[in-house]
């Protein structure tokens, strides 16, 4: 089968920030590019090293503070594309921690200020009771499934599109009903589960922004099988809305 | 005394109700530990030999088995806690059935496993002469939080040890406790012959912060080093002298690995006493504890449990099986026992199971791990979650081929129930010692 065209995916930190099976979204990612019948190169992007000139799709996921600390001069460093990436229009899936450095601030327990890239509009603080537990949300992409474990409270700013309502779980802060951000392309969650090989809708529409990105051709998607995933994510949704 | 022994009283008859019910082995614990908080404290305060602590997220269980096994064999009499119930409660638990009403407990030497966080709080109560640290990794961080902490968890129980600390050289996260042992406690060594490290990544969990480890110094004869053979028989060396070769009842570099912290902590704790010959016999004939590469006659086939709970374990489990064709089923529950996320099947890769595929997936996430499997490109024959059918689905259509079922703990202790009702094996808190 010749290929409709090769999409660039770069995991960011994946050494530092990627915990909870956080590597899952990227196999997920790169291995759906493949069923839908393009090529997908993966780059590993660890700080100091380069980003790839032509970058069609970003991954991010969460980490622990050691990790966090350990990113923040590269990022400094590739911020300025990640912003003009993220404003033409590029999709980015950010989990957790890194979800909290493309946001504006992370305020922590003690009151330090830690900038981050301003990409979502959105201030996270530190707390000290963690929000852990399953989680279900209604999105654009349709109902999404997954697992939250995080202490940071994130605020979004007025005029700040969130990623979901939440319909179980905690999700931004525990209070106001949203879960994570997004902005053109970039979304920004607490949601492990991994989140994309158990909700597809939300994986293929990041592919297929990045497919367009590539080709500049509208998406031309696969038959894909996603009765697995279907089968889990119903399940898993029943049981947490009975709960 | 008078409320100790009403609390082994309430939690004798607590045990027997927990029993008559068939199952919960912390249960009766907490009810001890609510009638009297000393309790731990008086029972272990006739024990002279000392009190040993095994922790860290791999190998507990089975590490704790050996080191009891090897002080037995030296004529001592020890006291542990043989359930895998690993919390404070489950130590108060096995000493009910043994303890008498004086509440003090007849044995020479205690050694106990506990999970990281109980480990910290027993010793609150009872301050271990030594502690044996085996490794850190990614288990259950809906619990600890971060990989971080659990290692911080490590280290202050460490500080609390009064007279000697056992560590893993290998693993970065156990080595860096080094620098926080207290002067006058007394530090040894357990690790893999640098010759065969290259087994090692998988073993144990990217450290980032790598860069400042602390300088593991050479092993002394003091240092138990491993020296696999093959797949099955090894040597432990200590200096110019050691034990092995020998081999054990359970395979695999991880089982290789637990066998050498127990020696190292059993040649610690007896000193002189220490005999190659008796602790050579002991490891040969020590049983694996309960669904760690258990094997039991099911229908006249082999049937192995293998418990897995986190992507180390499981990657080092699979990476001890994969030459063997044998029909595999994995079962994975969500309980709080399991670790509730289960993100971290991600972290496991299965591309070993790709030949052979997967007869059945089962328990409450068995779409998500056949979902797992398939973003392998593993074939999954079938999916099952009833733990109960699928057993029985999984042994009627391959009754006379060897069989091996990988599964969480919640999913583990149901499924040797099963077998234990259905094959007449010892059920699950009665293996003898």
């Amino acid at each position: 089968m010749t290929s409709k065209g090769l999409i660039n995916l770069v995991h960011l930190y994946p050494r530092e920030m990627s915990i909870y099976g956080d590597l899952g979204n990227t196999r997920c990612l790169a291995s759906r590019i493949r069923r839908h019948g393009y090529e997908v190169r993966v780059h590993d992007h660890h700080p100091g090293s380069t980003l790839p000139d032509e970058a069609h799709l970003f991954m991010g996921g969460g980490g622990q503070d050691s990790g966090q600390s350990r990113v923040e001069d590269d990022l400094a460093v590739i911020a300025d594309r990640l912003r003009v990436l993220a404003s033409d229009g590029t999709p980015m899936i950010m989990i957790c921690g890194m979800y909290q450095l493309f946001g504006n601030a992370f305020i922590t327990v003690e009151g330090e200020e830690l900038p981050g890239l301003g990409i979502l509009d959105v201030t996270t603080r530190g707390n000290a009771t963690r929000m852990i537990g399953g989680i279900v949300l209604d999105t654009d992409f349709g109902e999404v499934v997954g697992f939250e474990n995080h202490s940071g409270s994130t605020l979004l700013a007025s005029g700040q599109a969130a990623f979901g309502r939440v319909r179980a779980g905690r999700g931004n802060n525990g209070s106001d009903g949203t879960e994570g951000a997004v902005t053109h392309h970039v979304v920004g969650s607490y949601l492990h589960g991994p989140v994309l090989p158990a909700n597809p809708g939300l994986t293929d529409h990041l592919i297929g922004r990045a497919a367009e990105l590539a080709t500049g051709r509208a998406f031309e998607p696969g038959d894909l099988d996603d009765t697995l995933a279907e089968q889990a994510r119903s399940r898993q949704i029943r049981r947490l809305l009975a709960a | 005394v008078l409320k100790t022994t009403a609390a082994i009283v309430a939690g004798k008859t607590a045990r027997l109700a927990a029993r008559v019910r068939g199952g919960g082995s912390a249960m009766p614990g907490l009810v001890a530990e609510r009638v009297d908080p000393k309790f731990l404290t008086h029972a272990l305060s006739g024990v002279h030999g000392g009190v040993v602590v095994v922790t860290g997220t791999n190998g507990k269980t089975t590490t704790t088995k050996m080191l009891a096994a090897i002080l037995r064999a030296h004529g001592k009499r020890v006291f542990s806690n043989p359930t895998g119930s690993n919390f404070t409660r489950g130590v108060i638990s096995s000493m009910l059935g043994t303890l008498p009403l004086s509440g003090r407990l007849d044995a020479d030497i205690a050694v106990l496993e506990l999970d990281e966080w109980h480990a910290l709080r027993f010793a609150e109560l009872v301050p271990p002469t030594h502690a044996l640290l085996l490794n850190v990794a990614r288990d259950q961080l809906d619990r600890f939080a971060e990989i971080d902490t659990t290692a911080g968890l490590l280290a202050t129980l460490a500080t609390q040890t009064t007279g000697g600390v056992v560590l893993n050289r290998d693993d970065t996260f156990v080595s860096r406790i080094r620098a926080q042992v207290a002067d006058g406690v007394e530090v040894r060594w357990f690790g893999i012959d640098p010759a065969v490290a290259d087994d090692l990544p998988p073993l144990h969990e990217a450290d980032v912060r790598a860069g400042d480890a602390v300088a593991v110094p050479d092993p002394t004869g003091d240092d138990g080093v491993l020296h696999p053979d093959d797949a099955r028989a090894f040597r432990i060396g200590f200096g110019d002298s050691g034990i092995g070769p020998l081999e054990l009842n359970q395979r695999g570099l991880a089982a290789m690995i637990n066998a050498t912290a127990a020696t190292t902590m059993a040649r610690f704790v007896l000193g002189d006493a220490f005999s190659v010959q008796a602790t050579t016999e002991a490891l040969r004939t020590v049983r694996p504890p309960f669904g760690r590469g258990e094997v039991i006659d099911a229908g006249g086939a082999p049937l192995e449990l293998v418990l897995v709970k986190n992507p180390a374990g499981f990657t080092v489990a699979l990476g001890t099986y994969h030459a063997e064709p044998v029909t595999t089923m994995v079962a994975i529950n969500d309980d709080y026992a399991d670790g509730q996320d289960v993100s971290w099947l991600y972290d496991v890769s299965f591309e070993s199971l790709r030949d052979q595929g997967v007869a059945l997936t089962s328990g409450v996430r068995a779409y998500d791990m056949a979902l797992r499997l398939d973003y392998d490109d593993v074939a999954v024959d079938a999916i099952e979650p009833d733990l109960e059918r699928a057993l029985t689905r999984f042994i009627a259509e391959h009754p006379a081929e060897p069989r091996r079922i990988f599964c969480t703990y919640t999913a583990m202790m149901r499924l040797r129930r099963l077998l234990a009702a259905r094959y007449g094996l010892a059920g699950f808190g009665e293996e003898s010692a």
